[in-house]
């Protein structure tokens, strides 16, 4: 198994997340074989991998989607069982998933919406709600941030959106809702170069010394935009390689092959 | 029928001493005569095979059910009444209560404002014009024993006439209360509305039940729409949990004129909508846009016909459902083009949000077309709350109810929207929260 080690217990900040051990699977299958990572506050870690390597099924057993199931491993978020609470607990708790399809919502609109979840998440961190005028005035400061007219609000969530525009609308609401643990599931790809910019600032503007990011992606493009602190390979449901910003590199200039056989003749032994 | 079982001996009993107490113009006596003989040689439709209008309907508890009188003086929650309903000091609103005329609950148009409201039993014993030209004669009751039991028997109702050209400014509101009682009853309201040409309204009516017990209402209701009019229309059926309610709406639509129907329908224990439509002018246009809502084991049962009899007329039915617990919805709509409608325009679409596995819903849009140059569509779906969607929404911190509540809302807006009134829309946003009792568990 090629590892480039890298001291994250030498770090002494607070692990926002850790999977140990991590099996879970759809319908009995197995997808993820053993996952174990470490996040801490103020990183950025970047999953890559080839198509159907569990990508998305990482963020989202993380995040709670239903479908999965997990049969081995733990989870913590900031210390407590991440497993055991429900979704939009996890949510209120600070975890974003920025969906690689976002879903259509027929008849929902976007105001409505982001006005539900963000009373949710203020409710739970003790907050007041906000008054209309205020959260007009941050919906729009967000949307616009974005690059998106306020003509969205009145629109049906996601229905209608371009590709670029359900991008930039879910780091729209990764601004807006302001969590803990953002996980960005693709969010770069089907982007053209300025929409890739207008979501890297957004990200870049999330980053900070309280805040985590798990960025999956496919490509390394966006990693000349959103800097990664680690960088980790995820093929056939295992983590095969982990290291600095040029494990990156390597791959954009050697592909995923060189890995897949090496993890394979690493089990092999 | 040459036997006619008890309960049939009891509605020609009361018949009987009905008539004896009405002075009612002869050709109203007449009427009733023959429609009380079109009853009982009818009797209550079943739910056997070949009855295709009452296929998933058992009307079978209304007809073993002896009815009495509606309770003279019934108590009166009106707090209940203006927090369920859209109740607009604004609003003209005629209220009737176990089919009776109640003035002190009522706030009629005043003399010029362009539409006179009536009580029917105010002009029955004198007879009227507009009374003897129109009355039965877009609901017919030859073929019909509801249509059949109420010409025979109703007593009160609303006769609202816009005379040409007029524009009444203010919606009018008719109010049918179903109120508490000891025991099961039955009450007849009818209405005939009558739209002078190149007139419109904007109408409400509403069918609230307070009690938990068995009553049977008997809905007939008849609008005449003359050349170049318009009608806004909204049905609200809020029956109590334990009702029968037989509604029959009649829309007959002259040359260019227009009709747009909301109907916002809970269930009961038997509920029908039964709504036709005949586009029997030229360059007329029906939208009927219907949301139900059914819980527990209630039943209702939407039955639509609109007949294209002329050409170059639109027509739209939209429908959607949400059903949870062990109900049972049906929608039937019919949309038929006669030969000759060329030109004929006409949708029609029934869709489902199924909340629970043990609901039903029985979806059968239909089109029988005999006229070869139209544009004609339908369609049918019924789904469970789609899984991906809510997710989504739980993703966002949102908790279940409250996303189920929005997803519902969601589904129900393209029904809501068609609303122009803006409080009876947030009425029925709240109706519709309240009417789940899924919904109602947090927040
Ligand atoms: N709903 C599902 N049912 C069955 N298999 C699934 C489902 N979703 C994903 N998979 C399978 O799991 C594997 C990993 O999928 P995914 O996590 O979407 O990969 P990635 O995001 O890396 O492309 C693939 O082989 C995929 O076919
Ligand atoms: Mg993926």
């Amino acid at each position: 198994m090629v590892r480039r080690e890298t001291d994250m217990a030498e770090n002494k900040r607070e692990p926002v997340l850790v999977l140990r051990g991590l099996r879970a699977g759809i319908g009995g299958v197995e997808i993820l074989r053993g996952v174990d990572l470490t996040v801490h506050l103020g990183e950025v870690h970047a999953i890559m991998g080839p198509n159907g390597s569990g990508k998305s099924t990482l963020v989202n057993v993380l995040a709670g989607k239903p479908d999965y199931e997990v049969y081995a491993g733990e989870v913590y978020y900031r210390g407590r069982d991440l497993l055991s609470m429900p979704p939009d607990e996890r949510a209120r708790e600070g975890v974003f998933l920025a969906f690689q399809y976002p879903v259509e919502l027929p008849g929902v609109r976007l105001r409505e919406f982001l006005r539900a979840a963000l009373d949710a998440v203020r409710e739970h961190r003790g907050l007041e709600k906000l008054a209309v005028r205020d959260f007009n005035r941050l919906v729009q400061e967000k949307l616009r941030e974005m690059g998106m007219d306020a003509e969205f609000l009145k629109r049906n969530v996601n229905e209608g959106f371009s590709g670029g525009e359900k991008k930039r609308h879910e780091i729209m609401q990764l601004l807006l809702l302001d969590p803990t643990l953002a996980l960005l599931d693709e969010t770069d790809s089907g982007l053209d170069i300025d929409a890739l910019k207008v979501v890297a600032q957004g990200i870049n503007r999330f980053r900070g010394p309280d805040k985590a990011v798990v960025l999956v992606t496919h490509y390394q493009r966006i990693l000349n935009y959103v800097q990664p602190d680690y960088v980790h390979v995820l093929i056939d449901g295992r983590i095969v390689a982990s290291g600095g910003r040029e494990l990156a590199q390597e791959l954009e200039a050697k592909g995923y092959e060189w890995l897949r056989q090496a993890a394979e003749a690493g089990r092999r032994d | 029928m040459t036997q006619a079982p008890p309960v049939y001996e009891t509605y020609a009993r009361r018949f009987r001493e009905l008539e004896a107490g009405r002075s009612e113009p002869d050709w109203l006596r007449e009427l009733r005569r023959e429609a009380l003989g079109r009853f009982l040689d009818l009797g209550f439709p079943t739910a056997r095979r070949g009855n295709e209008p009452w296929k998933y309907t058992d009307v079978g508890p209304v007809a073993r059910t002896v009815f009495g009188p509606p309770p003279a003086r019934p108590p009166l929650p009106l707090e209940r009444l203006r927090r369920t309903l859209p109740w607009r000091p604004t609003w003209r609103r005629a209220v009737f209560v176990g089919g009776r005329y109640r003035p002190e609950l009522s706030h009629l148009p005043a003399a010029g404002e362009e539409v006179t409201v009536l009580p029917l039993s105010r002009v029955l014993s004198q007879g009227d014009d507009l009374l003897e030209r129109h009355l039965a004669r877009y609901a017919t009751y030859q073929d019909d024993a509801f249509a059949a039991l109420n010409t025979a028997f109703f007593s009160d109702g609303a006769l609202v006439v816009v005379p040409d050209g007029a524009e009444p400014e203010r919606p009018l509101h008719l109010v049918f209360v179903s109120p508490e009682s000891e025991g099961p009853y039955v009450h007849y309201p009818r209405v005939l509305v009558v739209l002078g040409r190149q007139s419109r309204l904007c109408l409400v009516e509403s069918y609230l039940g307070l009690g938990d017990g068995p009553y049977l209402t008997s809905a007939v209701r008849e609008f005449y729409l003359g050349e170049g009019a318009a009608l806004e229309h909204y049905h609200l059926l809020l029956e109590g949990e334990a009702a029968y309610h037989v509604g029959q709406a009649r829309f007959y639509q002259e040359r260019d004129t227009s009709l747009r129907s909301v109907f916002f329908g809970r269930g009961c224990a038997i509920g029908r909508n039964d709504v036709r439509v005949d586009l029997d002018g030229p360059g007329s246009e029906a939208y009927l846009h219907g949301l139900y809502v059914t819980t527990g084991r209630q039943h209702l049962d939407n039955y639509i016909n609109i007949d294209h009899i002329k050409p170059h007329c639109t027509s739209r039915l939209f429908y959607r459902g949400v059903l949870d617990g062990e109900s049972h919805a049906i929608f039937g709509g019919t949309v038929y083009v006669r030969p000759g409608a060329q030109k004929t325009d006409a949708e029609q679409e029934d869709k489902n949000l199924l909340l629970s596995r043990e609901a039903e819903v029985d979806s059968k849009p239909a089109l029988e077309i005999y006229a070869d140059d139209v544009k004609c569509g339908h369609g049918a779906a019924a789904g469970a709350v789609a899984e991906e969607a809510l997710f989504y929404m739980l993703s966002r911190g949102i908790g279940p109810v409250l996303a189920q509540t929005l997803l519902i809302k969601g589904f129900a807006s393209s029904v809501l929207d068609e609303v122009r009134l803006p409080a009876l829309r947030t009425q029925l946003d709240r109706l519709l929260v309240d009417s789940l009792p899924r919904l109602r568990t947090e927040e």
